[in-house]
């Protein structure tokens, strides 16, 4: 469990399962009942949540960054390895798997997405692949890095989450960056007003000039909205998913204090929530990859536009 | 749960690892499949060119056998016809030089009875005159026959 020297309660022990490693700037004051007195404002790493809440947005969260990157890394690594390895003759071991997901990716992308751009394939691998290997980190059992980075830094109290997409600043970030090159493509592919037509010729629309004036309010109301969706949906799907998968594995995991019976049962549920875990974090990944390859069509199909223009 | 700078840090990243995946990554490896895909349906072309080409071999390497069969038949026709006239001529041959043979033997031998007759002929004369001697030897009186002999000798 969390440490030797002091015993949480199962709340405490959820909520520092929850939390992340926040290194921000903290406004002087004392936090945590006087465990954290900062004498002026400055740059320092947050001891409870209450002083990561007084941070606001001049924080960051380490665990989930360093996770998040080192994956990517992983990713870059390995796919850049299998780049300099590929050749056309027959493939073996780990290129033969870089070649599966690269074939298996770029055949979803040709199915979803028809024009040319050689963003979109490369955007939808990097996707996919680093997605999963942040949703594979759920996999690992709840307490073994966290215990392992508090016996490293020697502070029971030491938050360390290692699933970056339970954290929705990683899931969000992705996903308003799928949206802004949506508006980018969007915008270079129909022209600025192409867009704004979309968005205020869209759906209601008549023959008469008048009254689509009157619809234009209506119209950008409803499609600004399901623009603003998009990224919203897209980042918070895979957050609210592994935030359920990763909470119900600490769940499991509080019962290794209630028993050996129920200990036992715990193990039980905890290999069969992992299996159908396998599921999900694939799922997702593929589910983001995909949505993502679907927005970039949108962005890109210029006729949807053509039909309010005749 | 609270929402600040990493999401700006993970953006970031995020652009980082798409940037370096599609200058780095994707291309090269299609590439490579691409080529290989190339290759495999090269080398698929070419198996179905080579069993096409086999195919051809075997109807040719047949085709080659059945003349060349009879080509043979008709060779060993040709050479039995060859040797039945040889024979043929063989036996004609003999068959002129027997009656050849013959026919100088047959003159020979008609030569050797003419010479024989011939000596005969001279020695029956020969033999008459020896014979008729004899006789004339017996008759003769030189006495009785003087005057003949003389007369004989006076015609002379």
């Amino acid at each position: 469990m969390a440490a030797e020297e002091y015993t949480p309660t199962t709340t405490e022990y959820i909520q520092h399962h929850l939390t992340n490693w926040t290194y921000g700037k903290l406004p002087a004051g004392s936090y945590c009942d006087g465990a954290q007195v900062q004498e002026s404002t400055g740059w320092t790493v947050a001891y409870c949540s209450e002083a990561m809440k007084a941070m606001g947005f001049n924080a960051i969260h380490l665990d989930s960054m360093a996770w998040s990157i080192g994956l990517g890394l992983v990713f870059v690594l390995i796919f850049r390895w299998a780049a300099k390895k590929a050749h056309s003759g027959v493939p073996t071991g780990m290129l033969n798997f870089v070649e599966i997901i690269i074939e298996f990716i770029d055949k979803t992308v040709k199915e979803g997405f028809q024009h040319r751009n050689p963003l979109i394939a490369p955007l939808a691998l990097t996707i996919f692949v680093w997605i999963f290997l942040m949703n594979l980190m759920d996999l690992i059992p709840v307490d073994w890095i966290p215990s392992l980075a508090m016996w490293i830094a020697g502070d029971s109290h030491f938050y360390f989450k290692i699933v970056p997409t339970t954290d929705p600043n990683i899931t969000l970030s992705m996903g308003f960056t799928v949206f802004l090159l949506m508006i980018g493509y969007s915008i270079a592919k129909k022209g600025f007003m192409g867009f704004v037509k979309e968005l205020t010729l869209h759906p209601f629309h008549t023959n008469n000039i008048f009254v689509n004036i009157l619809l234009v309010p209506i119209n950008f109301a409803l499609e600004s909205i399901s623009l603003i969706a998009k990224p919203i949906s897209l980042g918070l799907r895979l957050f609210g998913n592994l935030y359920a998968g990763e909470m119900i594995f600490i769940l499991i995991a509080t019962m290794y204090s209630a028993g050996l019976l129920i200990g036992i049962f715990g193990g039980f549920l905890q290999l069969g929530w992992a299996i159908f875990h396998i599921l999900v974090i694939t799922l997702q990944a593929f589910v983001f990859m995909v949505l993502t390859i679907v927005y970039m069509a949108m962005a890109h199909d210029v006729e949807e536009e053509d039909q309010f223009t005749h | 749960m609270n929402i600040n700078l990493t999401i700006i840090g993970q953006s970031i990243a995020f652009i980082f690892f798409v940037l370096f995946c599609m200058k780095y990554v994707w291309p090269f490896i299609t590439d490579a499949m691409a080529e290989r895909q190339k290759r495999i349906a090269d080398g698929l072309a070419a198996a179905d060119r080579a069993d096409k080409d086999l195919e051809l071999a075997k109807e040719k390497a047949a085709k080659n056998l059945h003349e060349a069969k009879q080509e043979s038949a008709a060779i060993i026709d040709a050479a039995n016809k060859r040797a039945a006239k040889i024979v043929e001529e063989a036996k004609e041959q003999a068959r002129v030089e027997a009656e050849r043979i013959r026919t100088a033997a047959e003159g020979e031998v008609e030569q050797e009875v003419n010479r024989a007759k011939e000596k005969l002929r001279a020695q029956v004369a020969e033999l008459a005159l020896a014979g008729a001697r004899k006789v004339l030897e017996a008759e003769i009186d030189k006495t009785k026959h003087k005057s003949m002999v003389d007369k004989l000798a006076a015609n002379l």
